[in-house]
């Protein structure tokens, strides 16, 4: 049944923000920055989860929740003060509890008694005696059947004041089999005494049905403190022991999940509300895509008539193109996703290499809440791994050396997410090491991946570590391997359009920048021709265009030229040099000079030909059947069917640097 | 006319349960996600029956459950709390309220659905 | 995507007699060469469109070019096989080929034939150093009117690979 696995698909994705918001919350507690909702919204995150768990029959995941929300709720009361042992042991049952879930979730069976450790210790911490796992008493006489019964059921007169209604319950009684009822109306006092909220009325009801008094009582439960009630058997009841097990009609003790939930078919694992074939939405993004460009084509046509020809196609297609603007964003919201779904796995991934490392380490995420193209959000999980492990094995010292240095013992990663211009930063910080250049180099040139006489740069011995198996690690560390990663990361970032990019000083730490399109499917573009060719520029990327005077330009030695804006100097960067393109305009003062804001490089003009005009294109991949090439983002589909190129302004202001074939340690660099 | 029921849950996975399983059963479901919202909501569309948990940030279900007992427009409308077997403290400060009745998480949707009957007829 | 017939190009020819797999290939002529192409990748065939020039690509790599929303790259084989690029006009054709998840066109002066080729006929070819173009060959085929060489689409379709560097700047 697709509503119950849609229950199931809610319930995960929920559990998986609770447990999110436990992490967090037990960080507020580590660092002694608890709120004072703090543990309050500790218990409701394990409350939640086991309420939920439970309507599904998630014993296990239920059973632990259930005892650290009894730790909570201590804590809560002050019965028990939260202590370093008691926090590492709610964060270990909280992990614990993360894996009973996701082995729910993928109808996989934990290994049995995986928990029971944490659950001895949880337990012990919370002083609960096993055996006294609240069992209500079971009461004897409530299986009891008789052929029929006598109910006297006389309210209290403030039975109203909880808005129960005498009428409903005899109206359940009558459910049960056929009923007599005779009203007593004998306390009703006069008319002009009454009181309309106060219950004057009692009743006597015959039952003739063959039920367990407790089916009985269980119509009075709301009840049963505001009224008197006696419910007598009209024969000489009868109590077959074995009846009791057979009918287990209502019993106050919390029944296991009710079968028809609990046996909601354990399908493939969910994390979305409403689980959509990821190509279904590909399709969806491809065929809005192609409206766009067929928008683009008819407004290019349009536009050759002459004004005031047909207003009504001009108004048509204006909304044409603001609906197509709405359905684009919905469609694209589909697929993009916060990046929590990546950065929440990670404070576990820091606490276990640590502890393994044996390292003390503090893990300050921000920006979770940054969305992205959710293929892009899957697409993180390994190299943030990756790069979180290195910075724990490589980065961060020992506690002692730490304090040797004078730094805090304790450590700090901060992995933060951010928009930028139309882009997504992500960062990896630490406070340890940083990068040993001489060593690198050294590394580099043993390895001979440079020539011993190549004077580099300190960043281009940054970038030496991203070469292939390039490692410098002094021992192969179980955490971080055999030095496989730096390379494979960079691949990885690349292919989803991204740079990444490495900050360092030494003894101060290290910083991995990772640059990544907010979007894979369709960004707001400028057209600009240069020679026989048009180009897509972000719009997002994009301050200003101007057309230089004369006097604006300036040379500068060994650094081309540079445009001055408002006391500013921007460099000017002519877009046909960089490509190669022939017959563009090479003067700046019969050009446009574009002012474009990238990532690290601060502003650059890049000189082109003239602008065309602003549409939204669709992004197309131009490495899925060619490859990355340097300063171009991917290609788009003009409205005349033609294939334009989009330029990645990051990688335009980095070209000087890949395009000259230059220096030979750099040449050298590059062959593999 | 289809009865109108509100959950109040800071828990979406069970507002959607409750909804689900009295929207099966021909009920009208609104949703709150905490006390605030549901007496807002409550205030400006009133409804037949109020299910509500009690762990919730913001206001907790018996504050609700005070509030709404303070309107007169809610005195004698049915309130169920969600509660936890054997938080029997819970159960009696919710009843001494003004809750009408109560159902034990986690419960079966039938029973859900016999208990919203019993108090909202 | 390799072909039965190119996994056997190295094997040695199987016994007279022996039922051995044939495959067809479209044969396109460049001067006086003639080379073979798996008709099984070949996925349409059309006339010539000036694409959209790539920078920083080699001279073979003639651009991109929109094939119902795809970009693909347009080879010139020609210039791929050190021939010195094409010149490009009405009569030129283009070879949209199909290997493994890639798709790329093949810029070639025109289709001659199409040819079936028993596996047992094709012949390894021999090793005259490893960075010519013979890498791009995964066989040779004799037939009566001369020899048909097999491109490997593999090899020719890596691109990542393949240095694809222009051998200068234009600037």
């Amino acid at each position: 049944m697709v509503t119950l696995d849609h229950l199931r698909a809610t319930y995960f994705e929920e559990a998986a923000e609770l447990l999110e918001r436990a992490y967090a919350e037990l960080a507020a507690l580590s660092e002694g920055r608890a709120g004072e909702d703090t543990v309050h919204a500790l218990f409701r995150a394990y409350h939640s989860i086991k309420g939920g768990g439970g309507a599904f029959g998630f014993t296990r995941p239920v059973g632990l929740a259930h005892v650290m929300e009894t730790l909570l709720d201590l804590v809560r009361e002050d019965r028990i003060t939260v202590a370093p042992d008691l926090l590492a042991l709610l964060l270990r049952g909280t992990d614990m509890l993360a894996d009973l879930l996701a082995a729910e979730r993928d109808g996989v069976a934990a290994t049995p008694g995986v928990e029971a450790g944490i659950l001895d210790a949880l337990e012990s911490a919370a002083k609960i005696d096993h055996i006294a796992r609240e069992q209500a008493a079971p009461v004897q006489a409530a299986a009891a059947i008789a052929d029929g019964w006598r109910i006297e059921f006389r309210p209290h007169p403030g039975l109203f004041r909880s808005a129960n209604e005498p009428l409903h319950i005899l109206r359940e009684l009558a459910g049960l089999g056929p009923v007599e009822v005779v009203a007593d109306p004998s306390r009703l006092p006069g008319i002009n005494r009454i009181d309309p909220e106060e219950a004057y009325l009692s009743w006597t009801v015959t039952l003739r049905a063959a039920v367990a008094r407790a089916q009985v009582q269980d119509v009075f439960e709301f009840v049963i403190d505001d009224c008197d009630l006696s419910i007598d058997a009209l024969d000489d009841a009868t109590e077959p022991a074995a009846t009791m097990a057979e009918r287990p009609v209502a019993t106050p003790t919390a029944e296991p999940a009710p079968p028809d939930i609990a046996a909601a078919p354990n399908a493939s694992p969910l994390a979305q509300s409403v689980r959509v074939d990821v190509a279904k939405i590909d399709r969806l993004v491809n065929l809005v895509g192609e409206l766009v460009i067929t928008q683009a084509m008819l407004a290019q046509h349009e536009a050759t008539l002459p004004p005031d020809l047909c207003p009504g196609l001009t108004r048509g297609l204006e909304t044409l193109s603001q609906h197509l603007r709405e359905l684009q964003d919905g469609v694209m919201a589909i697929r993009t996703q916060p990046v929590r779904t990546v950065f929440s796995r990670m404070p576990r991934l820091v606490r276990e290499v640590a502890g393994m490392l044996g390292k003390d380490v503090r893990l300050v995420v921000t920006g979770e809440g940054t969305e992205i193209d959710k293929t892009v959000v899957e697409q993180l999980a390994d190299p943030l791994t990756h790069l979180l492990r290195n910075a724990l094995d490589h980065g961060i010292e020992p506690p002692d050396a730490r304090e040797a240095l004078g730094k805090p013992r304790q450590g700090i990663i901060q992995l933060s997410a951010e928009q930028r211009g139309g882009r997504i930063i992500i960062e990896i910080t630490d406070d340890g090491r940083g990068i040993d250049r001489a060593r690198v180099l050294a590394r580099a040139r043993e390895r001979g991946l440079v020539s011993a006489e190549a004077t580099l740069s300190e960043s281009e011995i940054d970038e030496l570590i991203f070469l292939p198996g390039f490692s410098t690690a002094e021992t192969v560390s179980a955490v971080s391997g055999r030095g496989v990663g730096m390379d494979v990361v960079r691949r990885n970032i690349e292919a989803l359009g991204g740079r990444i990019r490495l900050e360092s000083r030494l003894g101060h730490g290290s910083r991995f920048t990772l640059t990544l399109p907010l979007t894979l499917a369709v960004l707001d573009g400028l057209v600009v021709s240069v020679g026989r060719d048009a180009y897509i520029l972000p719009i997002a990327a994009i301050v200003e265009s101007l057309r230089p005077r004369r006097e604006d330009v300036r040379d500068v030695v060994g650094h081309g030229q540079v445009i001055a804006i408002r006391g500013s100097y921007v460099p000017l960067v002519p877009l046909h040099t960089r490509f190669g393109v022939a017959g563009a305009v090479n003067d700046y003062t019969r050009g446009i000079v574009v002012i474009v804001e990238t990532d690290h490089s601060g502003q650059i003009g890049l000189l082109v030909d003239d602008l065309v005009g602003q549409q939204q294109v669709v992004v197309k991949s131009l490495e899925a059947n060619w490859r990355r090439v340097d300063g171009i983002g991917g290609a788009t589909i003009l409205g005349d069917g033609r294939v334009a190129l989009i330029l990645d302004v990051a990688g335009l202001a980095a070209l000087p640097a890949v395009a000259i074939p230059a220096a030979p340690p750099r040449a050298h660099l590059h062959l593999h | 006319m289809a009865k109108r029921v509100m959950t109040v849950d800071d828990s979406r996975t069970m507002r959607e349960m409750v909804a689900f399983t009295l929207r099966q059963a021909g009920y009208e479901v609104s949703e709150a996600e905490d006390g605030v919202k549901a007496l807002a909501a409550l205030k400006a569309a009133p409804v037949d029956v109020v299910i509500t948990d009690l762990n919730m940030p913001n206001m907790d279900g018996v504050t609700l459950i005070r509030q709404l007992r303070a309107e007169p427009r809610y005195r004698s409308v049915p309130i169920l709390m969600l509660t936890t077997e054997g938080d029997a403290a819970k159960k009696a400060e919710g009843k001494g309220a003004g809750a009408t009745g109560w159902l034990v998480k986690p419960f079966d949707p039938a029973k859900l659905i016999d208990v919203v009957k019993r108090v909202a007829g | 995507m390799q072909h039965p017939s190119a996994a056997m190009a190295d094997a040695p020819a199987p016994l007279a007699g022996a039922a051995g797999a044939s495959a067809q290939y479209i044969t396109c002529t460049l001067d006086d060469a003639e080379f073979g192409i798996d008709i099984m990748a070949v996925h349409e065939i059309r006339g010539w469109t000036p694409p959209t020039a790539i920078p920083h690509a080699a001279a073979w790599m003639r651009g991109v070019t929109n094939l119902r929303g795809t970009i693909v790259p347009i080879v010139d084989l020609r210039a791929r096989f050190g021939f010195g690029p094409t010149e490009p006009g009405a009569m030129h054709v283009v070879v949209i080929i199909q290997n493994g998840a890639r798709t790329a066109g093949l810029l070639v002066d025109a289709v001659s034939d199409i040819v079936t080729v028993e596996a047992g006929r094709i012949r390894p070819v021999p090793e005259i150093g490893a960075a010519a173009p013979e890498r791009l060959l995964s066989g040779l085929v004799p037939l009566e009117r001369g020899m048909v060489s097999l491109v490997s689409l593999d090899t020719l379709l890596a691109f990542d690979e393949a240095d694809t560097a222009p051998s200068l700047p234009i600037s």
